[in-house]
This record gives C-alpha cells, sequence and structure tokens, in this order.
C-alpha cells in the first residue's frame, strides 16, 4: 500500500461506511469488498452490512443517476462493486434464517434483450430483502407464466428497452387475467421508454421508474396487500 | 451560449424537414437529386440518439420556432426510444414523422426489419452515420474507453453485428466489421439504402403545397 492510499481497517464504522459509500460510487469493487469484510469481522450482522453500507450506497448513486449527475457507465461500476460486497453477504444472510419480505420474478420481455436495468432492479430488491427470481431475456408469456406457477412469487416484474417491445407486456398482462390469475401478483413494470401513462393503461399495479424507486415500490404495495388481507 | 434556434436563420424553401441529424447525409442526398429546392432541411444533434428522453422536447422547441415561416413541416424521426412521448408531442402540432419506431426499421422497411430481427433478436444494428460516429457514440459513448470491463454488461447478450448500409463504402464496411469485432459479435452487412426515407420526402417535395395554420398550441 502506498503512503497516500487509504487504509480502511483503521476507519471507525461511521467514516468506513461513509468511506464505503463514495467508494460505491466509484465503483471500487475491491474497496467494497475489502469494506464488508472489515465491518463483518467487526461483528456487524450481514443485514446490517447491507443496508447502511450497501444498499444506502446505491441508493446515493441511484439518486445522482435520476438526477442526471451520474450516467449509465457510472451506474454499472457501483452496481458491479455492490455485487462483490453481496457475494460475500448472500450466504451469510440466508444462514440467519432472515424472513424475506416477498417474493419477485423477474424478466425482460420477449424480443428485448436488454437487462441493464432489469439487473439493477433486481439486485436493489434483493438488497431491500427481496428473495428475486431472475428469468431473464426475451421472455415470453408462457415462460412468465410457468414461472409464477414454479415460483409462487408475490411480485411479478417485466422490463422493457425498446418502444418495439414494451407493448408485450400488456400480452402478458392480459393472458393472467384471461386465465384468472392477474389479483394474485403485484405487477410492476419498467424501462426507459415506458412512463406512468403507459403502466396504467395496460394494466400495471406500478411504473418503476429506476431501480430504487422499483424496490420502495414493491415494500410499500406488498404492504399494503398484507395490510389489507389481515383487515379483511 | 446561443440557443440553436437563434444561431440558425430560417431558410427560403416552404416545407421544412426537422431532422435527427444522424440522417443528415441521406436528407440531403435524396433531397439533391430529386431537386427538391423547396425543402429546408434542419437537424437536431444527433446525440440524442442515447438520450431519446430529450428528444420530444427539444423536437417541441424547434417547431415552436418554425411555426408560422413553412407552408408544413415534417419530422425526420421515427419513434426513436420515445416511447409514444414524440407522437404526443406531433400531434399537437399536426405534424407527421417517418413510419417505424427508428432508423433501422425505416432505412430498411418494417417487414423486413422485423423479419430480421424476428430471427435474431440478439442483434446489433449500425447505419452509415453509426459506423462513422462509432467510436464517438457508442464506445466513447457507453465509457468503453475508460471502463472496457463493462463490454460484457452492455453487449454480453448480443450475438451478431449488422450493419444496415444506406451509401457503402469498402472503407466503411471495414469499419463496421472492426465495430463488430471490437464488440465481439458475429458481423452481418445488409445493404438498404435509405428505404422508406427517400419515398417519404419524394412525397413531400411533390405535394402540392397549401397554406397551413399556424397549427399547434399557443
Amino acid at each position: 500500500m502506498s503512503d497516500d492510499e487509504l487504509d480502511l481497517a483503521t476507519l471507525p464504522d461511521d467514516e468506513l461506511t461513509q468511506q464505503m459509500h463514495e467508494d460505491l460510487y466509484d465503483g471500487m469493487a475491491d474497496e467494497i469488498i475489502e469494506g464488508t469484510q472489515i465491518l463483518l469481522r467487526r461483528g456487524w450482522g450481514p443485514q446490517r452490512v447491507l443496508n447502511e453500507a450497501l444498499v444506502e450506497g446505491m441508493r446515493i448513486v441511484g439518486v445522482d443517476f435520476r438526477d442526471g449527475i451520474l450516467f449509465v457507465p457510472e451506474v454499472l461500476l457501483a452496481a458491479n462493486a455492490m455485487k462483490g460486497g453481496m457475494a460475500l453477504l448472500r450466504p451469510l444472510l440466508a444462514e440467519t434464517g432472515v424472513q424475506q419480505i416477498g417474493k419477485v420474478v423477474i424478466g425482460t420481455v420477449k424480443g428485448d434483450i436488454h437487462d441493464i436495468g432489469k439487473n439493477l432492479v433486481a439486485m436493489m430488491l434483493e438488497g431491500a430483502g427481496f428473495e428475486v427470481v431472475d428469468i431473464g431475456i426475451n421472455i415470453d408469456v408462457q415462460t412468465y407464466l410457468s414461472a409464477l406457477e414454479e415460483h409462487q412469487p408475490d411480485i411479478l416484474g417485466m422490463s422493457a428497452l425498446l418502444t418495439t417491445t414494451m407493448p408485450y407486456m400488456k400480452v402478458v398482462i392480459d393472458e393472467m387475467t384471461a386465465r384468472g390469475l392477474r389479483d394474485r401478483y403485484i405487477v410492476l413494470v419498467g424501462g426507459a421508454p415506458l412512463n406512468e401513462e403507459f403502466g396504467v393503461a395496460i394494466g400495471a399495479d406500478a411504473y418503476c421508474r429506476d431501480a430504487a424507486v422499483a424496490a420502495e415500490t414493491a415494500q410499500t404495495l406488498i404492504r399494503a396487500r398484507r395490510d389489507l388481507a389481515t383487515a379483511v | 451560449m446561443t440557443s440553436p434556434l437563434q444561431s440558425e436563420p430560417l431558410g427560403t424553401g416552404r416545407v421544412l424537414v426537422l431532422a435527427c441529424g444522424a440522417l443528415a447525409r441521406e436528407l440531403a442526398i435524396v433531397s439533391k437529386q430529386a431537386g427538391f429546392d423547396h425543402l429546408d432541411l434542419q437537424y437536431l444533434p444527433s446525440g440524442l440518439h442515447n438520450t431519446p428522453q430529450r428528444i420530444p422536447a427539444a423536437v417541441e422547441e424547434r417547431l415552436i420556432a418554425a411555426r408560422g415561416h413553412y407552408d408544413e413541416i415534417f419530422v425526420g424521426y421515427g419513434d426513436c426510444g420515445t416511447g409514444g412521448q414524440l407522437d404526443a408531442v406531433l400531434d399537437r402540432y399536426g405534424v407527421q414523422r417517418l413510419p417505424g419506431s427508428h432508423c433501422y426499421e425505416f432505412f430498411t422497411g418494417s417487414d423486413a426489419f422485423a423479419e430480421l430481427h424476428d430471427a435474431e433478436p440478439t442483434t446489433f444494428y449500425l447505419t452509415d452515420f453509426l459506423v462513422r460516429q462509432f467510436d464517438r457514440l457508442v464506445w466513447r459513448g457507453l465509457g468503453l474507453d475508460r471502463w472496457p470491463q463493462l463490454l460484457g454488461d452492455y453487449f454480453g447478450n448480443y450475438t451478431r453485428l449488422v450493419y444496415l448500409s444506406q451509401f457503402p463504402t469498402p472503407r466503411l464496411i471495414a469499419e463496421a466489421e472492426e465495430a463488430a469485432c471490437r464488440l465481439g459479435l458475429r458481423f452481418e452487412h445488409l445493404p438498404v439504402g435509405t428505404g422508406d426515407v427517400e419515398p417519404v420526402l419524394v412525397q413531400l417535395g411533390r405535394r402540392p403545397l397549401y397554406a397551413l395554420p399556424t397549427a399547434g398550441p399557443s
């Protein structure tokens, strides 16, 4: 280590988490892995490391992306850095047996192979405490329905980057309705050419403009649904 | 800084074609070959290709500046990733645009493009313009000059690059093939010409002119 390099292990907890937010912002994967290991060695639980160091860091990245301060490459670098930390935390979280908020099946619609946004959403949902089943790209209606049947999620997430593929979301929702399945699931949609009006028009429960909003919306809607079920 | 609206004087034509800068060369060639001296061609920055959410407002700004100065205005864009937002603007002003979703489609023709894309959805497309601007708009535009490790994030799902050429030259074909190589994709060249652009422009150029109201919201 050179003299001007920061030794993360010398930082107190609050400064270390702050530094990790900055390292996430700068897409420094090695530093995120190191910081995660240090916090775990200090006795932090994996959930706390996830929430306070990684998810909070990505939330800041998301806000600056939304505000046009960061662009897609920087967000990808940050996400890749977060993945390094998540890889360390995932088995520990599984060991702790923490009850997950809910389950999400997510995929990019038929004809569309773009998955950068979908992957970010999946990561933020996982960070928010959801079990995420990512069924990939170019997903046709039958594959969506099979995944719903197999995994029994609370939420279906659909993504599209192309104007030509986004209408396929309606095909999936209409088929769910035709089969009497629509009300069993919360349907969230997202992707660059979409907007709120489109989400309403195709019968989704919500349009999510970015990954952070998707995680917030998923939490809000699943709590509302459970509150309603409890009240009935 | 001077706004583009202030820096570009209105031309002398009676029909304005307001188009993406990525179509400048093709529109100029078609217009010149057909001898349409009553068409004014104006372009918006081609860099909007990477930020389609900004296209509707940019087009509307130009429409506001141009209305009242022309008998007819035509927009040389497809939907171009605006998710119908460009059409919403054009509907308000009663202005038509090129058919299709994007330049790949209107250069190739809708049916032919659908067939091409359905055959291999994992295809990345380049036009003459995008071959020329590959380094600026694709490589540097996606940050691959600084972070080549992101190549897999961007192009990991793609399998081939198809160069939909308008006026191909050996040099352009070689550059397109090199682009495919840099992205790690199989290369194919499909000469499609100017597709729907030419007949639309020719029809526009030959249409009897009539006085349009200064349409659009105030």
